[in-house]
């Protein structure tokens, strides 16, 4: 029920609930509104867990640091230690993690499993709502099917968080979601990962001007997107007083709710994080510019392909940056891709995230941290591997406003790690043992590959060994 | 036809003879050859090819020597498929000569003369150890996407090396919907463009025209029709290998490379013996395609223990202009899935070279092969390691290229501020 009420914040935040501590007349939310915040709520139950004691293990903290033949406790979900020689408690499950490493699990702040799911035909494809440019009213998780078996491969990849993101087709492309991989889950909502805020995608560049002028429809450049975001910015302004009028006041019938404005006005009330696809400096510049104008602040710029030229500008802005190791070219936008892009963020102390955008990526964020990695000590930087943790797991918490919660071992965190066959930093460790919130969800070798419904009753699998 | 094109093969793989005298030494030397691999040894490259590979090789008068203690020395990689020098920037309304629109030309489709040897990827890709590629359209409008050709990495004038090196065939899902949506069509439009291509020129002189190729098509097929060429087929379902198999049992002289393969571990005991090797992509793992439900990380390691002749490649579809580059690290996840590591490594070298027709010039390092060799300074495969130095025919090449030059402007470590 905690989680339920802390997205019922996020949901009406800013709008009834928020107003209320500065309303004149104290206001009981009505039935309406409280429904509306409850609904699509997480039911995200932990799996049942034993306490864990993973022994003798190269640990990266995810904070930076390396700790050697270090010892990780787990307990009641929870990160409970980490260091030498600590005792286990009875009845725990104790393992070797002699020449092993042990890291939190990897997050992926862009993916589109679910809304883009396997099998890829028509009827599957829901990740981009192109019937309009703004489309703040969709959110991802209406359109995530938990069936994907690209849930079952991320996790023998690692990973234990993921944010899934619509498309990029529109300026608005809508809310995204955080989720866990829950194998067998039957509904987002058991997947939906408990208080994480909401985001709003936006789109910078090509996609938008590019599906939208191919239809001689606005926008259909680069100057129309700008246009379009603002415009938009300035409806949600006007909805925004509305609702605090009515909220103050309480005169007469309350204004109408618009989804689309609600998004937006959530994000100007700082309560809906803005992940914005942005590839050139040029345009990120621009985007901060739109968020000067309306006060909201900009959690991520996704692709970032040319975030190594204003690192100073995202610093300023505390804006994190979620980047491929060396994707180029595919676009114009993409022309100017280095391999060294993660690595520079970094070394000028700016948030480095690694993404995935992709089904195939997602398995592997720990290969493509690695080559970034190795980039940047090439290019001259001194970067610890321990760092180089850092953006797959405590800067994608951060820039998904779960920091608090898991993305370090940290005592009192969320037990989300992982136990590499040997230095993650390499193409050929593989994940040996996942948890998530202290529970062991994967065991390479044990049920090796988890199989969604989907999967199940293929006649190929009896071939299978 | 064929002797042309052996002539012009052969002229084109010939090293220049200015080419530099260079002893590397010291290294982990990977031959792919008779000699495995050697944990310190020597390569002598002499005009432009290898002239002597083993230990303590005394080095010739006025030779260059390179030390390569602690780094490995291998052949350069060959990337099996790719779209490289086909286009500068993959989208965004760019010209991409990947992509042949239109009616007027498919089997013919060449990309010989559409490889431009200076777009900036040739660089970036080179730089990573990648010497040679085989190039392929993207696709066509019809069941076949044209003529590939074998290229090479180091920016000269006559980069390819090999033309009209195979004919690309969509015959998955791919192949059906160019045909009208089902298999039930692409098998017989198959084969009927099979003989239209071995009735070339008669029935065109005739006036009766092609069953469903125009005389173009016909005309460039012939070849690859009577057996004289390779058919390079778009294929991931068992079911439709073990159509293609069916194909190959009534027409024993035609030959095929699989492209894809997603399911061919189910039928690899079959492939071996008709000997039909495939390029396979070691990360696809997902049932996105139906033709795919049974793909798997150790396809490449099951295909490889049948005795089936593999090598990596990115899958139909994912091929692009710009990641030639990511083949050695498709091969290093093929081995952290059960592939043995020599044959993960000639899986992106000697095998694509013998695939193709070429294996007995390039992809080893042994006495007479074309001298394209990589220093590396770890483990090839391993995502952390880079090149050194890399020779192509010889020559060293530059190690700069446009993101090099965007790095560097850039480098917190020589511009600790920023420009602007």
């Amino acid at each position: 029920m905690r989680a339920r009420f802390k997205s019922m914040m996020a949901l009406l935040a800013g709008l009834s609930l928020a107003a209320c501590a500065t309303a004149s007349k104290p206001h009981e939310p009505s039935a309406e509104e409280t429904a509306a915040a409850n609904a699509f709520a997480s039911t995200y139950v932990p799996r049942p867990s034993v306490p864990t004691l993973i022994r003798n293990a190269t640990v990266f903290d995810g904070n930076g640091a390396q700790l050697d033949n270090a010892d990780v406790l787990m307990s009641g979900g929870h990160i409970v230690s980490v260091g030498q020689h600590l005792t286990a408690p009875d009845g725990a499950t104790v393992i070797d993690g002699t020449g092993k490493y042990v890291t939190p699990g990897i997050i992926d702040p862009h993916s589109h499993l679910g809304v883009y799911p396997s099998p890829a035909i028509d009827a599957t494809q829901n990740g981009n709502e192109l019937t309009s440019p703004d489309t703040a009213n969709v959110w991802a998780e209406h359109s995530v099917w938990p069936m994907d078996p690209g849930f079952g491969r991320a996790v023998a990849g690692g990973i234990t968080t993921l944010h899934i993101l619509p498309g990029s087709g529109n300026l608005f492309g809508g809310r995204g979601v955080t989720l866990r991989p829950v194998l067998g889950a039957t509904t987002v909502q058991e997947m939906k990962f408990p208080g994480a805020p909401p985001s709003l995608k936006m789109a910078c560049g090509e996609n938008p001007a590019r599906v939208y002028g191919s239809r001689n429809q606005f926008p259909s450049t680069f100057m129309g997107n700008v246009a379009g975001y603002r415009a938009d910015f300035i409806r949600a302004q006007a909805y925004r007083r509305h609702w605090q009028h009515w909220n103050e006041t309480h005169e007469g019938d309350p204004p109408d709710r618009d989804l689309q404005l609600e998004t937006l006005a959530g994000v100007l009330d700082g309560k809906i994080l803005v992940e914005m696809h942005c590839y050139r400096s040029d345009e990120m510049a621009t985007a901060i510019e739109i968020s000067h104008e309306f006060g909201f602040h900009i959690a991520a710029f996704h692709h970032a392909v040319e975030a190594y030229k204003i690192v100073d500008l995202l610093n300023r802005e505390h804006i994190c940056a979620a980047m491929w190791a060396d994707w180029w070219g595919f676009k114009i936008e993409a022309y100017d891709g280095i391999r060294e892009n993660i690595a520079f963020v970094h070394a000028r102390g700016g948030c480095a995230m690694v993404h995935s955008d992709s089904e195939v990526g997602i398995q592997r964020l720990n290969q493509e941290a690695a080559k970034a990695l190795s980039d940047g000590r090439r290019a001259g930087l001194h970067i610890t591997d321990a760092e180089a943790w850092e953006w797959v797991s405590r800067n994608p918490a951060r820039a998904l406003g779960i920091e608090d919660q898991t993305g370090t071992l940290a005592t009192g965190k969320r037990a989300d790690v992982v136990i590499w066959s040997a230095n993650p930093l390499s193409s050929y460790a593989v994940a040996e043992r996942v948890f998530m919130d202290g529970a062991q969800i994967y065991e390479r070798g044990h049920n090796q590959q988890y199989f969604s419904d989907f999967e199940l009753g293929q006649t190929y699998r009896e071939n299978r060994q | 036809m064929r002797f042309l094109l052996a002539l012009v093969a052969a002229v084109a793989l010939a090293a220049p003879v200015s080419a530099e005298t260079v002893l590397i030494q010291g290294g982990r030397v990977v031959t792919n050859g008779a000699g495995g691999t050697l944990d310190r040894g020597d390569v002598l490259i002499v005009d432009g090819h290898v002239a002597q590979v083993g230990a303590h090789i005394a080095a010739p008068r006025g030779a260059r020597v390179i030390d390569a203690t602690g780094k490995w020395v291998t052949p350069g990689a060959f990337a099996a498929m790719s779209e490289v020098g086909l286009a500068e920037i993959g989208g965004s309304g760019a010209p991409n000569d990947a992509n042949v629109g239109g009616t007027i030309v498919s089997a013919a489709a060449d990309v010989g003369p559409a490889f431009n040897p200076m777009v900036t990827a040739i660089a970036i890709t080179r730089i990573e150890g990648v010497t040679r590629a085989a190039i392929a359209p993207d696709s066509t409008s019809t069941m076949f996407g044209g003529q590939g050709a074998l290229v090479s990495m180091n920016n000269a004038p006559d980069s390819v090396f090999r033309d009209h090196a195979f004919m690309v065939v969509e015959l998955g899902e791919t192949g059906a919907q160019r045909v009208g949506g089902s298999r039930a069509a692409s098998w017989v439009a198959f084969e009927a463009a099979l003989r239209d291509a071995r009735e070339y020129p008669q029935r065109y002189q005739r006036g009766q025209g092609g069953t469903v190729l125009n005389e173009l098509d016909a005309r460039a097929l012939q070849p690859y029709a009577r057996g004289q060429g390779t058919f390079l087929v778009h294929i991931d379902a068992a079911s439709d290998i073990r159509e293609l198999l069916r194909v190959k049992r009534e027409h024993p002289e035609l030959r095929f490379i699989i492209h894809g393969g997603a399911e061919a571990w189910l039928v690899a005991a079959e492939l071996k013996r008709a000997d039909i090797p495939v390029l396979v992509d070691p990360l696809v793992d997902l049932p996105d395609h139906f033709e795919r439900l049974a793909a798997r990380l150790d396809n490449a390691a099951l295909l490889n223990a049948a005795g089936v002749r593999i090598a990596i490649a990115p899958g139909p579809g994912t091929v692009d202009a710009q990641q030639a580059r990511l083949v050695l690290q498709l091969a290093g996840n093929a081995v952290a899935n059960g592939l043995p590591w020599d044959a993960a490594f000639k899986a992106v070298s000697s095998s694509p070279a013998d695939i193709f027709g070429v294996g007995r010039e390039l992809g080893r390092l042994e006495r007479g092969y074309i001298a394209d060799v990589v220093v590396w300074d770890g483990d090839p495969l391993e995502v952390q390691s880079a090149p050194t130095a890399v020779f192509i025919a010889g020559q060293q090449q530059s190690m700069t290229s446009r993101q090099t030059e965007l790095r560097d402007r850039y480098s917190p470590v020589l511009h600790p501020e920023l420009p602007h």
